[in-house]
């Protein structure tokens, strides 16, 4: 499955087991990337959100 | 079938590595957006038997994890669970309480207060860390009274309110390693060491793991810090002192990704198994 980096337009190409709001890096520009949307084989990537004060285990 | 609702935030390796173990076990997960979701007890359709909270938000966890017992369903861990550990000084208060090993620690609101609870604790090194807070972030190792006054002049300058709560924690010198065993329904079923040349030895801040055999003594301060907590699927972050072992913290959504490799164990596997557990206990 293919989608495009929306900050730097590359082609980013997802894993087949690639899950919604799952994390994953831009191999170009190495913009941290959230799979918004996953549809009919169709991904929608966006920036992902910055890490914040709650985050953590 | 069972069916887990799992509770997310982002989706992070360790989710991951659960919805790839609930495939090979033939477990049903519903993955449950919060950010998504309307939790409203009138209208909430629920089609599944528990729920696996692992928000990487803890504010968004919490409120999941209220409103999911609110109508019925029980969730790991459980709202008890993760008021104790989400919060240092809470964990701190419960490993004391149950006489379990720990660095000395004392809260302060003022700098004042802050030089004697020092002095009290043996004087510094000490750390001071935010109460809520994670991945070895805002951290600070205090060596001196300078330090001391500059790191709290600017928590109460420029910290929320919560930042100016100053939990301070005796320093324990390390040799260059900690220990985090993943203890589930108070069994230690693996263990890292977390290797690092810097003071923090948190894995998002660098630290490398290994396998750590599971020892008698880490299975048993693992087992009483777990049934001091409220049990469940937890991790603790353990330090070597001549004095015997101490826990340091105690985590409720802990991470694992870079552990099932070194230990050869799957924690996502046993965290499923213990969901499953539960739900047949129902």
């Amino acid at each position: 499955m293919k989608s495009t980096c929306p900050v730097c337009d590359a082609q980013v190409t997802l894993p087949k087991n690639t899950e919604e709001s799952e994390i994953i890096s831009c191999s170009d520009c190495h913009t941290r990337l959230v799979v918004s949307s996953l549809k009919d084989n169709n991904a929608t990537l966006q920036e992902a959100p910055k890490v914040e004060e709650d985050w953590g285990e | 079938m069972i069916k887990i609702g799992l509770l997310h935030t982002t989706i992070r390796g360790d989710e991951k590595l659960i919805i790839e173990a609930a495939r090979k076990k033939s477990i049903k997960i519903k993955l449950i957006d919060v950010r998504e979701e309307i939790f409203n007890r009138k209208t909430y359709q629920c089609n599944f038997d528990v729920a696996l909270q692992r928000c990487v938000s803890t504010v968004k966890g919490n409120n999941a994890t209220h409103f999911f017992e609110s109508i019925g369903i029980k969730v790991i861990n459980n709202s008890s669970v993760a008021a104790i550990c989400e919060d240092k000084f809470v964990t701190s208060l419960a490993l004391q309480k149950a006489n379990i090993p720990t660095p000395d620690f004392a809260m302060v609101f003022n700098s004042t207060q802050a030089v004697k609870a020092i002095k009290k604790m043996g004087g510094f090194p000490v750390v001071i860390k935010p109460p809520l807070g994670s991945w070895g972030r805002l951290l600070a190792k205090i060596n001196d009274i300078d330090a001391l006054e500059a790191i709290l002049e600017h928590k109460d300058v420029l910290g929320s309110p919560q930042q100016k709560s100053f939990y301070i924690q005796q320093y324990i010198k390390k040799a260059g390693r900690d220990i985090r065993a993943f203890v589930i329904d108070g069994q230690t079923i693996c263990a890292i060491y977390r290797d690092s040349l810097h003071w923090i030895t948190n894995t998002a801040r660098g630290g490398v793991t290994s396998n750590c055999p599971v020892t008698r003594e880490i299975a048993d301060i693992s087992k009483k810090a777990s049934d001091a907590v409220g049990d469940g699927i937890l991790s603790t972050d353990i330090f070597e002192t001549n004095d015997g072992l101490q826990i340091n913290e105690i985590n409720h959504t802990t991470e694992f990704k870079n552990s099932e490799k070194p230990t050869k164990t799957s924690i996502s596997g046993a965290i499923l198994d213990y969901c499953v557990k539960v739900v047949k206990n129902l």
